[in-house]
This record gives C-alpha cells, sequence and structure tokens, in this order.
C-alpha cells in the first residue's frame, strides 16, 4: 500500500490556500461577547517533497490550529489544501486517502495513546482501518518498534504508564508511520521531553526522513530545534504569515521585524553579548480583537502610519523568501521602503 | 551546525520484566488488597449463591404456611428464624426471597446500563447539537424524584413483575446516560482519539477501538452502585402492592405483609429489612472498591 507520487518532483507535496478559521465565542444569556478568534486568518504557503517545514511563533499564533485544519481534524472555514496536486476531500483525494498519506505526532505523548491498548495494538489500529489483516498489521507494528529503536520483545506488550516520555514519543512516531505516509506534521513533538531525549528523537526522526522519504511539517516554539530541523522556516504571528524562507536566509538575514525580535530572543551563548532589554514587549495582542492593518504593528519598533491602516501581503523579497512587511515593499508610504521604480498599481 | 556534539543515543531503560502486567490484572491485584472491597465481593458473591441454590439448601417450604406456628421468635424449634404471620419458615422465605429481590435490583441496572451507555456515548461523542437534543431530553426525566417516577411508571402500567423491571429501567437509563456522557466527552478530546480520527478510521470504529474500553469501567461501577437503590425501589414497589404478588417471597413484599406484626414480633418484622440493608450496602462498597481499583495511574 505505498503511496504513489503524482506530480513529480517540482510539484509541492502540500500546497495551502488562504486558509482561514474562526472560533465563534458563545454569546451570554444577555446576548453579549459573541466574538470570533481569528486563530487562523488566511494563510498560504507550500511544502515542497521531501523537505522539512518549520513553523514557529508564539503560544496562540494559530501553529496547531494550523496542524489540526491541514489535518482535516478541524474543518476550515475557507481554503483550500491541495495534495500533491489534488484537493484534499475532492473526488480525485477523498479524505480516507489523504489520511493514509499524511499523519501527525501530537505533543503530548500520554494522552495520544490510548491507555487500554499495548503499544502493538496502537500502532496496528491505522493500518488495519485501512484493511490490512491483523497478523499483518501486528507484524508491521513490531517491525517500527523496531526501526523507532524500541526492541519489540520488550515493548510491543506493555502499556503506556510503563514507558517514559522519550519512549512513548518513539512509538508514537512509529504510529503516524504505520501508514506508510509521505507527510508527518509534527505538532510540538518534541517540547514536552528532556533535553537529551529531546536530541535523541530529532535524530531519529531525521534518519527516519531519509529512509522512508518523508515530508515534514515541524512545528515548534524552540527556535534552535526549528534551525537543525528544518529545510524552510514559516514564521507566524496572531493566524497569519510573517515571513517564510530557506532556514539559513531567514536565520542569518531576517526581513520581518517580528522574525528578527523573536531571534534576539533566543539565549546567547556568549556572556559578552547577552542582553538586558526584552526583545519583545508584553503578550501578543488577543486574537479576538486584532489590530487593524498589519497585526504586528502594535509591538513593532519600525511601526508608521501606513503599519496600521493597510495589512501587508506576502512578498517576495530574496530568492525564496518571501514577507508581509511594509519596509519591503516599493512604495508602501513606509519610510524604511525601497524607492519605488514605477508607481505601485 | 547546531547542536553539533549530540550524545549517541543511550536506551534508558528499567530492566527488562519478562511480560508485564495488564491493565485488568493491576486492577484485580488492588481490588484483592482492599479488605473492605474484599469483604463486600464476599457478600454479594454469598448472596448470588444462596439465591441461585435456594429451592436446594432451604430447610423448609416457603409457601408451606400453618397457622398454629404463627409469629414464632428466632431461636423457635424447626424454625431457625421463626415464622411469619401465617406460619411460613422465615429462614426459607428469605433465602428463596433473595431470588426475586436481587433479580429485581440487577436486572433494571443491567438493561438500564445498555440502553444509557449507547444514549450517552452517542451523546458525547457525537458532541454539539446532537448532543444538546439527547442530553435535555434525558435532563427531563430529572425533574422527578426516582422514588416518585418509578411509582407513577408503575401505577400508569399497571401492577406487575414485568411493568416494575420496565419502569425501574426507565428511572436508571438518565442517570447512567449522564455518566455515560460526561465520561465519553473527556475521552473523545483526548489526543489518542484524535490520532485515531487522522488515521482515518469511521466514527462507530473509533468508538468500538478507543472509547468503549475507556468508559464502560466507570459506567459500570456507577451502575454498581445502582443495584442497591434499584432493589430498595423494588422493594418499595412491591411494598406498595405494585411490584410482586404475595405469595411470592421478595423482601419488600415480606416487608409489607409483615408490617402489622412490628408489635407483636419486631425483630421478625425487620429481618426482610436487614437483608435488603446488607445487600445494598454490600453492593456499594463493591462499587467503591472498583472505582478505586480501576483509577488509572500516570
Amino acid at each position: 500500500m505505498n503511496a504513489t507520487d503524482v506530480g513529480g518532483p517540482a510539484q509541492p507535496l502540500l500546497a495551502v490556500r488562504g486558509l482561514v478559521k474562526h472560533f465563534p465565542l458563545k454569546k451570554d444569556v444577555l446576548g453579549r461577547g459573541g466574538g470570533v478568534v481569528r486563530a487562523v486568518d488566511g494563510i498560504d504557503f507550500d511544502v515542497r517533497k521531501g523537505e522539512t517545514l518549520g513553523v514557529v511563533g508564539e503560544s496562540g499564533c494559530g501553529k496547531s490550529t494550523t496542524a489540526r485544519l491541514l489535518m482535516q481534524l478541524i474543518a476550515p472555514d475557507r481554503g483550500e489544501v491541495v495534495f500533491d496536486g489534488e484537493g484534499v476531500g475532492s473526488r480525485a483525494l477523498p479524505l480516507k486517502a489523504f489520511r493514509r498519506q499524511a499523519q501527525m505526532v501530537f505533543q503530548d505523548s500520554y494522552a495520544s495513546l490510548n491507555p487500554r491498548l499495548t503499544m502493538e495494538d496502537s500502532i496496528a489500529f491505522a493500518p488495519q482501518v485501512h484493511g490490512l489483516g491483523r497478523k499483518a498489521a501486528v507484524a508491521r507494528a513490531r517491525d517500527l518498534l523496531a526501526r523507532v529503536g524500541l526492541e519489540p520483545s520488550r515493548f510491543a506488550e506493555r502499556y503506556p504508564h510503563e514507558l517514559s516520555g522519550g519512549q512513548r514519543q518513539r512509538v508514537n512516531i512509529a504510529r503516524a508511520l504505520a501508514l506508510q505516509p509521505r507527510l508527518v506534521i509534527l505538532d510540538e513533538a518534541v517540547s514536552a521531553l528532556d533535553k537529551s531525549v529531546e536530541a535523541q528523537v530529532l535524530n531519529l526522526l531525521l534518519d527516519l526522513k531519509d529512509e522512508f522519504g518523508l515530508t515534514y511539517i515541524f512545528i515548534s516554539h524552540d527556535l534552535n530545534v526549528v534551525r537543525y530541523m528544518s529545510d524552510r522556516v514559516m514564521v507566524m504571528y496572531l493566524g497569519q504569515v510573517a515571513e517564510i524562507g530557506a532556514s539559513e536566509t531567514l536565520f542569518q538575514a531576517p526581513a520581518h521585524p517580528y522574525t528578527r525580535a523573536l531571534l534576539s530572543s533566543i539565549p546567547s551563548m556568549d556572556p559578552d553579548r547577552r542582553t538586558e532589554q526584552p526583545p519583545l514587549a508584553g503578550d501578543p495582542p488577543n486574537p479576538i480583537d486584532p489590530p487593524s492593518g498589519c497585526r504586528f504593528h502594535t509591538r513593532c519598533v519600525h511601526a508608521e502610519a501606513v503599519c496600521s491602516a493597510r495589512g501587508p501581503q506576502l512578498g517576495p523579497v530574496a530568492a525564496g523568501q518571501s514577507v508581509a512587511c511594509w519596509m519591503h515593499v516599493p512604495g508602501s508610504g513606509h519610510s524604511a521602503a525601497p524607492v519605488a521604480l514605477r508607481e505601485a498599481a | 551546525m547546531l547542536q553539533a556534539t549530540v550524545p549517541a543515543p543511550i536506551e534508558l531503560l528499567p530492566p527488562a520484566a519478562p511480560r508485564s502486567p495488564g491493565y485488568w490484572e493491576t486492577v484485580a491485584r488492588r481490588f484483592l488488597r482492599d479488605r473492605v472491597a474484599l469483604v463486600a465481593a464476599l457478600v454479594v458473591l454469598g448472596l448470588l449463591l444462596m439465591a441461585a441454590l435456594a429451592p436446594w439448601i432451604a430447610p423448609a417450604d416457603p409457601y408451606a404456611s400453618s397457622m398454629l406456628r404463627r409469629l414464632k421468635p428466632i431461636g423457635f424449634e424447626g424454625h431457625p428464624l421463626g415464622t411469619d404471620e401465617l406460619g411460613r419458615d422465615m429462614l426459607s422465605r428469605l433465602m428463596v426471597g433473595a431470588r426475586l429481590s436481587l433479580f429485581m435490583g440487577i436486572t433494571p441496572v443491567l438493561l438500564a446500563f445498555a440502553v444509557g451507555s449507547v444514549v450517552g456515548v452517542t451523546a458525547g461523542y457525537a458532541g454539539g447539537r446532537v448532543n444538546s437534543v439527547i442530553m435535555r431530553t434525558i435532563d427531563v426525566f430529572y425533574a422527578f424524584p426516582s422514588v416518585l417516577l418509578a411509582i407513577a411508571l408503575s401505577g400508569a402500567l399497571g401492577a406487575g413483575m414485568t411493568n416494575s423491571l420496565i419502569s425501574l429501567t426507565i428511572v436508571f437509563i438518565p442517570p447512567l446516560a449522564r455518566v455515560a456522557e460526561s465520561v465519553t466527552t473527556q475521552i473523545r478530546t483526548r489526543d489518542f482519539v484524535e490520532a485515531a480520527r487522522a488515521s482515518g478510521a469511521s466514527a462507530f470504529t473509533i468508538v468500538r477501538v478507543h472509547v468503549l474500553g475507556n468508559v464502560l469501567g466507570p459506567i459500570f461501577v456507577y451502575a454498581t452502585s445502582l443495584v442497591a437503590v434499584s432493589m430498595i425501589l423494588a422493594s418499595g414497589l412491591s411494598f406498595l402492592g405494585l411490584g410482586v404478588k404475595p405469595p411470592e417471597p421478595e423482601w419488600g413484599l415480606m416487608l409489607n405483609t409483615l408490617r402489622t406484626a412490628i408489635y407483636v414480633q419486631p425483630w421478625i418484622a425487620a429481618l426482610p429489612g436487614a437483608m435488603i440493608f446488607i445487600t445494598s450496602i454490600a453492593f456499594n462498597l463493591l462499587a467503591d472498591g472498583l472505582r478505586a481499583a480501576m483509577e488509572i495511574k500516570q
């Protein structure tokens, strides 16, 4: 049941266009409240075949909602997800067929395993759903346990509470791989682990990626880890994409003020380069009532009149790097913007 | 390159055990260590055995009356627990009465457990509007106290054992459905259910494999505690003449017919009540013990 490549290597594995998810808030008895949380507010991006796309941002910026939208665990309000050229949920790629090719690893290693099932039963569940016989599914589960570094004879018949966090997360990875997917979404998959265990699991993920030819979407708030893992990085702020680009370019020459602020929040190993200044003041604004114009203008040191008036679109600044900031749009009216060669349409 | 010197993967494993105890094995071990629950379980087992074997082990015919030996005290020769108002052997009647009383206590709860679980798990797993419709309907039954509801239903359906079984079942569906709904709602939001959805499994498969195993235990524990209530309600219905008909021995009915003798032989009149009391306490303690033993440790 190996999934086959449809559109060739040049076609993005996943193309996301105009994805929107608003969560309505319940009105109280008197009809007050009833706003919407703009968790994901119109995002576009591509995931290329065989790459790792890192997704970073503060808590509540819509990273996890995006992951759940991509997996179709919650229905988007608007927008489309195209997997290898076929719209997800279309006749050419029904939901069940898509789910065989895209899997997810969750943050909480304990909550994501059924406490009443043994490890081999947990891993063998999905293949059985897709028609594999019980014996073959269990054999595959044991094989995968070995591949993620857990001796099957010791772990196959254990229950989740008998394993450590790192071991459980290895099982979750094995479970995600049980359907032989092409895309794996890792939603803060290593964030809850100890640093040494985290490093082991990260290396395991890199090995598995090579071995099975996987594509990853790696969601994390840990910038070092994202840099280590990712080929390209997408920076999210309040449900929108602030910047997306090749990992090295983005980390060395961040174009968006928010990306710069995020990067300067990484503690320096050099004592002489420690900063006393907080890189970002305060918490992100409330996504129920986001700021006008550019979402970031309330915390941005470069904010000018144009920033609160209109929201910038994601546009290219360098090869493979796009940013949503008026400072990079010629003739935008921002004082730092490049001079317009011709009048912007 | 960041994190260039990642330590070689060292497996920090506990020493290998030949086989790990399964969930139910752990539950059984913890239950056996709980003295009170163990005694309660033995009492329940004893009562069930007594009920099952009553026709063979009862010392006398529970229907044979004797005008000469009415209301004899406990310890009267030939009648270790005395006789009732028609001179029938109390010990035999209590033993045979256990059959109907336990039947009336357990059957409605089992039926309600089946129906309530289906209703509650459906509501809990579906969520949203389906949940609201089902649970608000269930709430209507909460407007009536359970005793009143049982009496009203039995009265409307007419006296008799089948009808009181039906009415008791209806009385116990709402509380069981509510418990089923709340535990299912908790389980539904766990990541392993999300992961199962992400694997493309149908709702029915997810409920069968991932939900039922986690919710039936707690629902069953709650149902066990309802057996005592059901017995008392059934006895109440019999007492009011809505349940079992004389001369069938049944504890509630015996309590009723003996009430006139309370000034003559108070101890005899209290015996069926004592049996009801012992049984309900035993079932309640058993339910408590099960709940404690089944709590999931992390």
